[in-house]
């Protein structure tokens, strides 16, 4: 086999059995950026909904302010729980640092280990564990919030406040739910035959799908939580 | 045996970009330091959440927008690699991200939220 030959058959084997793309970037990986980019949309308008209702619900409760009567039957407190949905964006953010520790772990399998540092490091099992246990974590926040504010007389029926939060928050915890799936399958493939950086795009992709529901929800936290 | 420096060339092109993966990728330690600035971030929104005289002036909302702006573009150009990686996924990210961002400002002018000269009112 030629020079030129072996390299043009090395080219193939590298890119999992399929020609070179025309751009030289997986196929794969611009369709998730496309996806990523159709999400910024569907987001925007959901956040947009919600910024449009904002602050015109006739009944309580609300989500920064107190319901006093006759306004509502009972007095209602401000609804938001700060504290707790501060805890919960925490445990997000920490969620997509261990899922770059995951990738780098995924794209330096084949490195030496000398160290405990570089072995906890390079564990892609512990690091995807890590992500999808934070991932699970962030949506027992969100079942904790949904059914305190059921209790506190929130439902999605209840106001345009009710109507448009859980709509938003809902189709986030609903990607969040998709992405902890993800996650549990890679988790999966790693266990069966282990993830190595020949797997490094299909990790990558994954990856760039949490980091996306992070920054949503960093978006949210601010419009929806913190601004009154 | 055959030695075409330029079939290599582009074999070397090909191979670095097939993966859709820059090797200019950040450290661990970046990582790191990039996630002790977000917590931090976080920590000054929800402080300044608590001070009401600063809730109650005009820069309490721009200083939230701009510290989740800054959030925001920390996790996509360190953690989502846009820094690093090849310019397409950056126009096919933030062509979308643009028109999404001009969408809600436009719907808050057109539903009375916003106005011009007078700020957020809503």
């Amino acid at each position: 086999m030629t020079h030129a030959a072996a390299a043009a058959h090395s080219a193939h084997d590298d890119t999992h059995g399929h020609p070179p793309t025309s751009t030289g970037l997986d196929n794969k990986k611009i369709a998730v950026w496309a996806f990523i980019g159709s999400e910024c949309m569907l987001f925007a308008s959901l956040i947009s909904t919600y910024l449009i209702y904002k602050g015109r619900s006739v009944v309580g409760p609300y989500p920064h302010e107190t319901c006093l009567p006759p306004t509502c039957s009972t007095p209602l407190k401000a609804i938001l729980n700060i504290p707790v949905t501060s805890a919960s964006t925490f445990v997000l953010l920490m969620s997509s640092l261990a899922m770059v520790l995951a990738l780098a772990a995924v794209e330096n399998k084949d490195q030496p280990k000398r160290t405990t540092g570089e072995r906890i490091l390079g564990s892609s099992k512990l690091w995807l564990w890590m992500t999808a246990l934070l991932g699970a974590t962030f949506l027992g926040f969100q079942a904790f919030e949904f059914t305190s504010f059921v209790h506190e007389g929130l439902t999605i029926r209840t106001n345009l406040f009710g109507s448009s939060f859980f709509t938003l928050t809902g189709f986030h915890g609903a990607h969040v739910t998709a992405g902890v799936l993800w996650l549990l399958t890679l988790l999966a493939i790693d266990y069966r035959r282990g993830l190595g950086p020949k797997d490094a795009v299909n990790v990558d992709i994954a990856a760039l799908y949490w980091h996306f529901v992070d920054v949503v929800w960093i978006a949210i936290f601010t419009l929806v939580y913190l601004i009154k | 045996m055959a030695h075409d420096p330029k079939h290599e060339e582009h074999h070397a092109n090909v191979d670095h970009a097939a993966m859709g993966i820059e090797h200019e990728h950040p450290t661990w330690s970046t990582y790191w330091k990039v996630a002790v600035i977000l917590t931090l971030i976080t920590v000054v929104e929800v402080w300044v959440y608590y001070i009401p005289s600063f809730v109650a002036s005009r820069g309490f909302v721009p200083t939230l927008l701009a510290l989740s702006a800054v959030k925001f573009a920390i996790v996509v150009l360190f953690y989502m690699h846009l820094r690093y990686d090849h310019k397409l996924f950056r126009a096919v990210f933030t062509g979308p991200l643009i028109i999404a961002m001009t969408t809600i400002v436009a719907l808050l002018f057109l539903f009375g939220h916003l106005r011009i000269g007078a700020g957020a009112t809503g």
